[in-house]
Order: C-alpha cells, then structure tokens, then sequence
C-alpha cells in the first residue's frame, strides 16, 4: 500500500442550516488519479477547498501529504496546486506574465520548471503575449493548469475543469491529466460528467453531503444490483410512457437513444413485455441485456438513499 | 411540416474581419425538438443570439415565430421563451413571486397569473416551499421551474441554453421529460447542450463547425452517415476545435 495523499475523517462542513459535507471519510493513494463525481451542490467545491487549505471544516479533521489542513496550510501550499472552477488569473496580464508571475510567487523562474509543463504550455506559447482575457476557454484552461503546475507540486486539485467544455476539449484535457499523472503528480479532479468516471483511477460518488460509493469504475458498475435492460423504440417518448404504466416496472429512465429498464422481479421476461408493447402500438421494439454505466450505479445510489 | 417556427437563409454575423456565423441555413417546424451543437466557439452563442432579437445579423434572412429579425426584434422577445444555466429566476424572490414577475413581464392578465400559479406549483409538487426563496433551494429543481417559467405565456418556441448544466442525471431526465410534453403541446424546443446523450433525445441536431452548419439531420441518420454509434462520436468526429 503506498502512502496517502490525502485522507480525512468525518470532514463536515456547514454553511448556516446546510450541510454541504456531512462527516466525509475519504482516502486518496499518491500518484493517483482520483475523481469526484457528483452534479451541482454535491459538496465536491466545499470538499477541494477544505482540502486546499481555502476554506476551514467545522469538524472532523483532513490531511494533504501528511500535514494538517488547517494547522499546517503553509506547508501544503507550498506542495499543492489548485485550479478553482471559476477561470481566475490575472485578465489584463499577458498568458507569460500571468506564468511569470505564479513561478516567482513560489520563488521559481518559468526556465526552471519548463519541462513540467511543456506539454500543455506549447499549446499556447504562440499566444504568450496576447492578454489571459482574451484567450479562447480551451486556451484560458491550459494557462490556468500551466500555473498551477510551474512550482513543481505534489499534488494537483482541479475543480471542475472541464465544466461546460465541449465534448472534444475535455478529451483533450483528460490526456493532458493522464500525462501529468505519469510524472508522479497526485490528481484530484472533480467533475458533474459521469462519463469521465471512467478516465479516473478510483473515484467518489458524492451527492447531497454524502459518499454514496468510492471504488474503482469498473467495481462500482460490478456494484449494480439488478439486470439492466436497453429497450428503444419508434418513438421514445411515448416508450418512456408505456413503460411507466407497465405493471412490473422498477424503473425507467432514458439513455441517449435507449430507455435503461430495471423489472421489480429481477430477471424481464422479455417476450412477455414485447408483446405487451406491442398490443400498445409501439413499433420497432428492441430490448437487450447490458452492463450497467457509472451513471445508472450513481441513479441507483441516489434511489437507495433517498 | 406546415409554416417553420424559425426560418433562417444564409444568416450572418461578423465581429470586423471574423465572421462568427457563416451563412447559416435551416427551418424548424411546430413542436420539434431541435438541438443546436458545436464546439466552444463555433458560434452557436451569436446565431443564437440573432434568434432571440438580441443582436442584428450582418447579412442574410431569419424569421422567428413569423417576425423578422431585423425589424420585429422586439416582437421576438415577447413571443419566445428563454432560460439559460446563468439567466434564469431572480434568487432573493420566492418561488411564487418569480413565477408572478416573469407572468406580469409577458403581460398575461391578473386572472391568468393567479391561476397559473396554481397550476405550476401543484404540477412541479413545490406547495411547500412556495414561499421559500428561489436561493435556498436544490438547483435541480430551480432549472425545472425556470423552464416551466419560460414557457408559461405559452410562446411557440423556446430557447434553452445548455439548461442540465452541472444538474443531477435524476433530475436531468425530469427536465427533459418537461421538454417532451412541451413539445409534446406543440411548443418548438431550440436546445443547445454538452451532454451528447442529451443530443439523442432531440428530433434533429444541427452541428456547428467554425461558424457553419457542417450537418443537420436526426441522430439516426446522423449516426449512420459517420459509422459510429453514438452521438458523442459523430461530435468527436466532427467538432476538430475551432481554436485551441
């Protein structure tokens, strides 16, 4: 077992009446690729900035490579870099000055630490003297990370970089961590996608407050308790209607082109349902057994805890 | 199809030399769900914005809702609704007061507002927390309501501007199951979205490539025309970033 990056204990953190963390246990390995997942007001912000020493718990406690995060937050400073969710350099300083201005922070010089970050930093050298505010988001996303990686830290927290990014441009960045995550570098990720689950070492379900599951991808879809069914038809709304009148329906919910269908007695008698679909005029049936994705695990939890 | 909701012929939009929309062409027709996809920066905020009456096109022509874009703009704004993942209720009102402004804002008559009211809040289950500040509360719930908000003078068309953003996948399906009855009573859905299973649920998608339509067909087809088997794929395959 290697070292922990990162580990707490029953981490809360409150804001008035809400309880945006409630008594979080959670252990991340070094060098791992870690993800938060979870959508909108889950807690994954409150998590990271506790985590990265910018915010204080109200209990519990939380260590970041060994040192305290509230005792020992200059230690952890010096070793941690943060990219907050909201794009925050410097807007009317140019994309080298901004890069300039973190190395020198941290006493370093952008020569010194070049190799850490050429990957992404090439990207966007031809653009160095253009002003931050004026780059394009992609671009605004590999200057921030660029920033947050030139002091050579151990650990990277990322909070939702890839919020609101087209489909192609979070590709990108997802093998851009991928190579950070070669050099040794610990990631901790946050992301409302569930796909991108699947590009995490081990990651955490968080919804409400709560870890509802943190396992590998592939254990926590190996979690998923009942048959899973992909039924598509003609038309989908109208499915997604039938299905919901149909006696022996656990759940249904949509899936890009299919319906995903639980059946309250486990195994879908698959016959019996195609008939009694096709007595209501629903054309073009198809039905298949499949595994389960990250997103229907994090449904099913969401279900279970409610 | 019978009259098109949104007609556009060679629509343009150029900032100086860049031209950000480049003679985009298309109908959409009554009640279709329409999703309007491209990478970041190809344009789709700008095109929609000339849709919605907000900015005058440089060239070509567009109808929406049967005004014309150039001298009905205003027109437009009362006839469309609009939400958005950052525009879409006031958060120091309640519930039952936002609902109350944006009714009074399309100019529906008192006896209408109040039954309205009504109505959304028993159909959305929010009867008890109607009078609950829209900041306090779940934002799964608040992107339900400001659809609902953004339809209730009944326009023909409505603009939704990457509305599940960050929102739960329960709660992301309800939404949609609120775009479909919309369409469903015959309102025109012109969505746009980042989530490429979403994209699926749409009657025809269009995909934007450095300022022009480079595709426009249903998912099926879509699909079938790349060889792949999900939209994600057509959009990777499709979507070479407009810049870095």
């Amino acid at each position: 077992m290697s070292n922990l990056a990162v580990s707490t204990v029953q981490l809360v953190k409150t804001y008035g009446d809400l309880k945006a963390l409630k008594e979080i246990n959670l252990e991340v390995n070094e060098g791992e690729l870690f993800g938060l997942i979870g959508p909108d007001g889950a807690g994954k912000t409150s998590l990271i900035r506790i985590l990265a020493t910018l915010l204080l718990p109200d209990g519990g406690s939380a260590q970041v490579l060994g040192h305290e995060v509230v005792k020992d937050y200059k230690v952890i400073r010096n070793k941690m870099g943060y990219m907050p969710g909201k794009f925050s350099l410097y807007q009317d300083l140019t994309v080298l000055e901004n890069l300039q201005l973190f190395a020198s922070i941290y006493e370093t010089t952008v020569e010194e630490n070049y190799h850490l970050i050429e990957d992404i930093y090439s990207q966007i050298e031809p653009f160095k003297d253009r002003r931050a505010g004026q780059l394009s988001g992609g671009m605004k996303q590999k200057l921030a990370l660029s920033c947050a990686m030139i002091h050579q830290p151990e650990i990277l927290f990322l909070d939702e970089p890839t919020t609101g990014v087209d489909p192609v441009s979070r590709n990108e960045f997802w093998e851009m961590l991928k190579k950070l995550k070669q050099k040794g570098i610990t990631i901790i990720v946050s992301t409302p996608y569930m796909d991108e689950a699947n590009l995490c070492d081990r990651v955490a379900l968080i919804q409400d407050g709560n870890i509802m599951s943190i396992d590998t991808p592939q254990a926590v879809v190996s979690t998923f308790p009942v048959p899973l069914y992909a039924i598509k038809s003609s038309n989908k709304y109208l499915l997604l209607q039938g299905l919901r009148d149909y006696p022996h329906t656990a759940s249904v919910l949509a899936f890009g082109e299919f319906l995903h269908y639980t059946d309250k007695r486990g195994e879908l008698p698959e016959l019996e349902l195609l008939q009694y679909l096709k007595e209501r005029n629903h054309s073009e049936l198809e039905i298949s057994q499949i595994e389960a994705g990250i997103e229907d695990c994090f449904m099913a939890f969401m279900e279970k805890e409610n | 199809m019978g009259e098109p909701i949104i007609y556009a012929k060679n629509l343009t939009k150029k900032f100086g030399a860049f031209t950000a929309v480049d003679a985009i062409s298309f109908e959409i027709g009554k009640g279709e769900i329409f999703g309007f996809l491209g990478a970041n920066g190809a344009g789709k905020t700008t095109a929609m914005k000339m849709l919605i009456g907000l900015w005058k096109p440089t060239s070509g022509e567009a109808t929406v809702a049967g005004f014309d874009v150039y001298r009905e703009a205003e027109k437009i704004k009362r006839n469309i609704g609009y939400m958005s993942q950052r525009f879409s209720l006031y958060e120091d009102l309640t519930v039952v007061e936002n609902i109350q402004f944006y009714a009074g804002i399309y100019g529906l008559s008192n006896q209408q507002i109040k039954t309205k009211t009504i109505e959304l809040i028993e159909k959305l289950g929010l009867t008890e927390v109607k009078d609950a500040r829209i900041q306090s509360q779940p934002l799964g719930w608040k992107q339900k309501l400001a659809f609902s908000v953004a339809i209730l003078h009944d326009p023909k068309i409505v603009f939704l501007d990457e509305p599940t953003g960050g929102v739960d996948p329960i709660t992301r399906r309800q939404f949609w199951d609120l775009i479909y009855e919309a369409s469903h009573h015959g309102i025109t859905v012109f969505v746009t979205t980042h989530y490429m299973d979403e994209a699926e649920y749409c009657d025809r998608i269009s995909m934007m490539v450095n300022g022009r339509i480079e595709a426009l067909n249903d998912p099926a087809t879509l699909k079938k025309q790349f060889g792949v088997a999900t939209m994600h794929e057509v959009f990777v395959k499709m979507a070479r970033p407009a810049s870095l």
